[in-house]
């Protein structure tokens, strides 16, 4: 394609308090309609609202995250739009000192890290839901105000993206980021991580940006990657048949999968912000900001890099570790009980995440702890038992939370290292496969893992395996 | 200052209100006379003056992350002109 595809995100988060912005009234999801609502929020005659610091805290939290410079000085703004989802025929949201401006985030596409710059990150109020009835010919709209009032972060990048795989990137380094500092649960079927894509496309080597196209109504992040797709190749059959790209906003159309242009609200777009007067402003000061900084843990991406360079592990290994925060604290938690990353890794990526996964649990719901990883890595190494043994071990550890060294002791698991059982074990077997023999000494190298396998079978899995071998051979070999 | 009928027309859309033709005209006239009393404090030289926002001088007021009992349905809906079970029901808004 001749042309660059230029795209910037703007994501919407809800934060995870347990109170709207302005009032006290519950953000909990799926309430029965209009049972979390207040006079506050309804924006009934005479009432003030008084800002919820919590949320405030956490949308600190996520431009300091974000590397915004922060103001010491923020206040709110009305945006008038009349629409039946906003009571107040308002938001109060921010526009002309937002609480964050010129961050940025580094994102990795290929193993080539890219930095995003962040325009800035603002706090403001959720609208309700409207439900359109979908009997033909109704007349009218239903509105909820449960979600009228929840705290809700916006943040707008630059338009630094260009390629999907980095618009790809940089919304699950976002989600991470919002994960790992614990400011929104991001549950995207529930509409608290939302994003807009603005797209606009301009011939490679071209300075000026092209005329952008917003897109609205993702609700997930692959409709995000299908819109983009679908409004590159729109543009540019546009641009080629020598038309004019439109400054528009459109909706996507996830079932025909494509975008469409929006009507009635966007219309006008005219939203006469000004200084929100019933909000007195904020004043941050050093101190508490860097207390807001210091509740920040490692983030994702930099927790990535030092598994790598700490542990020695891949890149891959790394990333899935990283993916859920409580799974890489796990991680870590083991590894500051015994020095062997990489076994722990395999334990913790293979089995525990298999076993999280056919069990539909979290991994903070799993009856196996840290410490018990730790031991049964630690009986495997000592000879113990065998590696065989524990995976079985293992699968006791996750149903009953017991530890590994008792279900060793209660099932007889303990590894057989007397040379003299191993021994007699292998005569026995020698003498009842001569044929096997033969092909040995002939030269079949399967021959003798057979053997292997006909001990393990006759001491129930419970000769160590290294042993069997190295007898074996020495038998064999005389 | 004047404002023109255009201007009414925009505002009025903004505002989501219809007006007949009278009614713009005679807003038009209204609007004019109102703007051209405020525009007297132009007069003023404010060159020195920092732009006031808040008058209070107060910074910084929060309320803790706290639950409190919300209305129930029927008082949230005691004033509402139109609902349908546990909703607020307006005019069909998309479409």
């Amino acid at each position: 394609m001749k042309y660059e595809v230029v795209i910037g995100l703007e994501t919407h988060s809800e934060l995870a308090t347990a109170t709207k912005l302005f009032c006290g009234c519950s953000t909990k999801f799926g309430a029965d309609p209009n049972t979390q609502v207040c006079p506050v929020c309804l924006a009934m005659p005479g009432v003030l609202p008084v800002m919820n610091k919590k949320a405030f805290e956490y949308a600190m939290k996520s431009a300091a995250a974000l590397c915004c410079k922060i103001d010491n000085y923020t206040n709110f703004d009305r945006k008038s739009y009349y629409y039946p989802d906003l009571p107040k025929n308002y938001q109060i949201s921010q526009n002309y000192h937002n609480l964050g401006v010129d961050g940025f985030m580094d994102i990795e596409v290929k193993g080539t890290v890219k930095r995003i710059r962040i325009h800035n990150v603002h706090l403001e109020e959720e609208a309700g839901k409207l439900i359109h009835p979908e009997e033909t010919g109704a007349d009218y709209s239903l509105v909820d105000f449960n979600r009228a009032g929840v705290p809700l972060l916006e943040i707008v990048s630059y338009p630094d993206m260009r390629t999907v795989d980095e618009v790809e990137s940089y919304m699950q380094t976002l989600r991470k980021m919002l994960l790992y500092t614990e400011i929104s649960d991001c549950k995207m079927q529930e509409g608290s991580l939302r994003f807009e894509a603005s797209i606009s496309l301009r011939l490679k080597g071209v300075e000026t940006l092209g005329n952008r196209v917003e897109i609205k109504n993702l609700n997930s992040m692959k409709f995000v990657i299908k819109a983009i797709e679908y409004e590159a190749t729109r543009q540019a059959e546009l641009l080629d048949r020598g038309e004019t790209i439109d400054r528009e906003t459109r909706l996507w159309d996830e079932i025909n999968e494509k975008s469409v242009r929006m009507r009635s609200k966007e219309e006008a777009q005219d939203y006469r912000y000004f200084p929100e007067p019933d909000l007195l402003p904020v004043l941050i000061d050093e101190k508490w900001l860097s207390t807001i900084k210091s509740s920040i843990p490692e983030l994702p991406f930099a927790r990535k890099q030092r598994f790598v360079s700490e542990f020695k592990l891949s890149d891959y290994d790394a990333n899935l570790l990283i993916e859920d925060k409580v799974l890489a604290d796990f991680f870590e938690e083991c590894v500051r009980g015994l020095n062997r990353p990489k076994i722990l890794c395999n334990w913790i990526t293979n089995d525990l995440l298999r076993e999280a996964k056919e069990r539909k649990l979290e991994i903070g719901q799993l009856k196996v702890k840290p410490a018990q990883l730790v031991s049964l890595v630690e009986i495997v190494e000592k000879g113990t038992i065998s590696s065989t043994t524990a995976k079985e071990v293992f699968i006791e550890m996750i149903q009953t939370g017991k530890d590994p060294q008792k279900i060793v002791e209660e099932k007889g698991l303990i590894q057989i290292s007397d040379e003299g059982l191993i021994g007699s074990v292998i005569d026995k077997i020698i003498s009842g496969n001569p044929g096997v023999i033969d092909d040995y000494k002939k030269g079949k190298k399967n021959a003798l893992t057979f053997l292997v396998g006909q001990v393990m079978k006759e001491t129930k899995g419970k000769a160590n395996p290294k042993m069997v071998n190295e007898l074996l051979k020495g038998k064999l070999d005389v | 200052m004047k404002i023109s009928k255009k201007d009414i027309r925009y505002v009025a859309h903004l505002s989501r209100i219809a007006l007949s033709d009278n009614e713009e005209e005679l807003f038009v006239h209204q609007l004019s006379d109102i703007l051209s009393y405020i525009e007297k404090l132009n007069q003023l030289n404010t060159d020195n003056v920092d732009p006031l926002v808040y008058t209070t001088n107060t910074f910084n007021v929060f309320r803790e992350d706290a639950l409190e009992k919300p209305l129930a349905i029927e008082d949230a809906q005691y004033c509402a002109p139109s609902t349908m079970g546990a909703f607020f029901k307006v005019p069909k808004v998309i479409e």
